[in-house]
């Protein structure tokens, strides 16, 4: 029984619009010369080959499907009306390939390829008698990022935060892209009264401090929907879709708070576009506004999409660990790296340290931020060249 | 100039109008007296007289913005938008749900711990940005330009809370340098403020190095640069006395829009660090669920920014003679 969450969505529209554009660019002549400069910026392509890895990780951790609960017969259990009853569990693509590290739990801490326990515990001799020491792991040597509190182990824990990541830096960015354009190039193409009204409503929104906004519509929209972990029937519409997603809202709140930069752009640009002559010829051709606002504004000012759609990328993925480590981001059943060093805070005053926890989701960020941070500046070069150095 | 200023602050009006109303709507309809009432007095076992009650106490037992059982202007005057938002306007905070304290008063002590450690930190990091970044435009195109840059940018692919946390434990645990966190008064607060200030510091570097080598480097690339070099001027003589004045716009324009947040405080830093500044106030307010206290820090907050842009536009014409009133 298929699982789609609404950020499931929003993962397979990131990766549906990654081979468009592939493929695209394969006959287009002016993304066939962006891509050239991209393949020649070898820096540029290592870069690629991370991200591919973390949206790989984010699409099998966003196929999912829960199974039937099995009865003590070995047949399906069936509900009293004749339907098969599913388990609440829905497990994804990730979590059933990785089923070896997701199930080896230990009791407690443990540190990377450790054999023994973090913790000391009483247990019985060689000899017979009651001696405190640390007791062998259940599966020693397997964890390579050790394990945390509950015994979990950390690189699972860490790759299951991929898809929050992911999630929260590409799907804030997809949902505002249709207000951003459809404002930025309204204002900027009709002018007169609409631009006024499209100007004071981002200046009004733009000075509301963003933390505070985000806070607030957290508070009232987030409590409620699926907040991670099982599924309850409460949250499922048309059998399989869960729609009232925390982590969605937090997408949606995001894109509300940041959508303002990206119509002020488009706006400006569409300011210049509308004055230039293949504008003009074609109006002068008889042109109705919608045709040249589809055929020659909205191509135009693509570029300008694309490069904050991979700039703020970044910068998406930390605000999500401040907003998590805060309790307004994602919830606490979630996987996400915020909810990791939350945690990590406490574990660093203890004796000795518990580093693991807190050095994975410091590498698997970094490890995520540090090439969508290079990769942008190479799309922007790439597509923009009169913003080199900008 | 007084009349450019006048007009600016009447262009603003509709914006803190817009403001005061969005959260209103916010507050008010979206999330209802009785939401708030049951939230406050616990999800559990709350009867509708107790909701009824805590209601009539804090002033929220009226219509939202039209009350249809006055008569004439109390029409208006007596709902929850007039008595509860609109006196935002001109800064009457009233008390807060929870506790009942003086949101007005609470901000004007706060204020000072946060001022105490947003303003170095905001300077430093000030003077430390543009002196590196100049000395990357002085070496642009050298190796310690382009390590510079890479420098940068792995410093801000870094997450703040790691800056805090890592900073916490090393300069504070391990060396022992500094106290982890606490706040004083007067002189002693000094030892308490040199660890939030330097990871403060740090943790912004990157980006606004980054940020203001571009800035330069732009200007380097002008007309009246190449005339300065021209006439014999040295590199150093260029940057500093050519270059960084007519940088002072975009610097400006950075720098008059983090004034909001000198205020403020930064959120996170304030929690680390056991400030008792209003970021500070402002999170045991969220995980309080406090809502009149985040609507005034939302309000507050929103006030500043467009002072910040009113204060912006007029310091345009003071670097920049070519910028008129207009």
């Amino acid at each position: 029984m298929p699982v789609i969450l609404a950020t499931d969505l929003i993962i397979f529209f990131l990766v549906g619009a990654i081979v468009y554009f592939i493929i695209a660019s394969q006959k287009d002549g002016s993304l066939q010369a962006v891509r050239r400069e991209l393949v020649k910026n070898r820096l540029a392509m290592v870069c690629m080959a991370f991200l591919a890895f973390y949206v790989a990780v984010a699409l099998l951790d966003s196929v999912r499907y829960r199974d039937a609960v099995v009865g003590d017969d070995g047949k399906e259990a069936l509900s009293e009306g004749g339907s098969v009853i599913y388990s609440p569990e829905a497990l994804s693509l990730l979590d059933r390939a990785l089923s070896g590290i997701r199930t080896r739990t230990e009791k407690t801490y443990s540190a990377p390829f450790a054999s023994h326990s973090y913790a000391k515990e009483s247990m019985e001799g060689a000899s017979g008698g009651i001696v405190r020491g640390y007791p062998p792991l259940k599966y020693p040597r397997t964890h390579w990022l050790g394990t945390d509190r509950v015994g979990n182990d950390v690189l699972f824990i860490a790759l299951k935060g991929v898809r929050t990541g992911v999630v929260i830096g590409a799907g804030t960015t997809l949902v505002i892209i249709p207000f951003a354009i459809f404002f930025g190039v309204i204002a900027g193409f009709y002018g007169g009264a609409i631009d006024d009204i499209v100007q004071y409503i981002y200046t009004t929104l733009s000075s509301i401090p963003g933390v505070l906004l985000i806070v607030a519509f957290m508070l009232l929209f987030g409590s409620s929907g699926y907040q991670g972990g099982l599924v309850s029937e409460v949250h499922v519409v048309w059998r399989a879709f869960v729609l009232n997603d925390r982590l969605f809202w937090l997408c949606l709140i995001l894109g509300i708070t940041s959508w303002t930069d990206l119509c002020r752009l488009i706006r400006g640009e569409t300011l210049k576009l509308r004055e230039l002559e293949y504008v003009q010829a074609s109006k002068a051709f008889g042109a109705g506004k919608l045709g040249i606002i589809y055929r020659h504004i909205v191509p135009n000012v693509m570029h300008l999409v694309l490069i904050t759609f991979v700039l703020q990328f970044s910068g998406l993925v930390l605000a999500e660990a401040i907003l998590s480590y805060i309790g307004i981001g994602v919830g606490p059943e979630t996987g996400s790296w915020g909810n990791m060093i939350n945690t990590a805070r406490l574990e660093l005053s203890r004796e000795p340290v518990v580093w693991w926890n807190l050095l994975a989701a410091f590498a698997a960020m970094f490890a995520l931020v540090l090439p969508a941070n290079i990769f942008g500046d190479a799309v922007r070069d790439a597509l923009d060249p009169r913003l080199r150095y900008k | 100039m007084l009349t450019y200023i006048i007009r600016r602050i009447l262009y603003a009006i509709p914006i803190v109008i817009g403001v005061n109303l969005l959260t209103a709507v916010l507050f008010f309809y979206v999330n209802t007296p009785d939401d708030m009432a049951r939230k406050i007095l616990g999800e559990k076992n709350v009867t509708a007289t107790q909701v009824e009650n805590w209601k009539r106490d804090h002033g929220y037992n009226l219509p939202v913005f039209f009350n249809g059982a006055e008569e004439g202007a109390a029409k208006i005057s007596e709902t929850i938008f007039f008595r509860k938002s609109l006196p935002l306007l001109w800064l009457d905070f009233g008390r807060s749900d929870r506790n009942n304290i003086d949101i007005g008063g609470e901000i004007k002590t706060r204020m000072f711990p946060s001022l105490a450690i947003s303003l170095p930190i905001f300077t430093c990091a000030l003077v430390l940005d543009l002196f590196l970044a100049m000395m990357l435009a002085y070496y642009r195109g050298t190796y310690l330009d382009i390590w510079g840059v890479v420098l940068a940018v792995v410093l801000m692919s870094v997450s703040t809370l790691f800056y805090i946390i890592g900073g916490q434990y090393l300069l504070g645990k391990v060396l022992k340098l500094f106290p982890i966190s606490g706040f004083d008064t007067g002189i002693d607060s000094i030892k308490f403020l040199v660890l939030p200030v330097v990871i403060g510091v740090l943790s912004s570097l990157g980006v606004g190095v980054r940020f203001y080598r571009t800035v330069f480097l732009e200007e380097i690339n002008r007309d009246y640069v190449r005339t300065a070099r021209a006439k014999g001027l040295g590199e150093g003589a260029v940057l500093f006395k050519h270059a960084l004045k007519n940088a002072m716009i975009p610097i400006l324009t950075n720098v008059v829009v983090s004034i909001p947040f000198l205020f403020y405080g930064s959120l996170i830093m304030e929690r680390f660090f056991a400030i008792p500044g209003l970021g500070s106030f402002t999170i045991d307010a969220i995980q309080a669920q406090d809502f009149a206290i985040v609507r005034s820090m939302v309000y507050l907050g929103s006030i500043l920014y467009i002072i910040g842009l009113i204060l912006t536009d007029i310091s345009y014409t003071l670097v920049d003679p070519r910028v008129r009133f207009e």
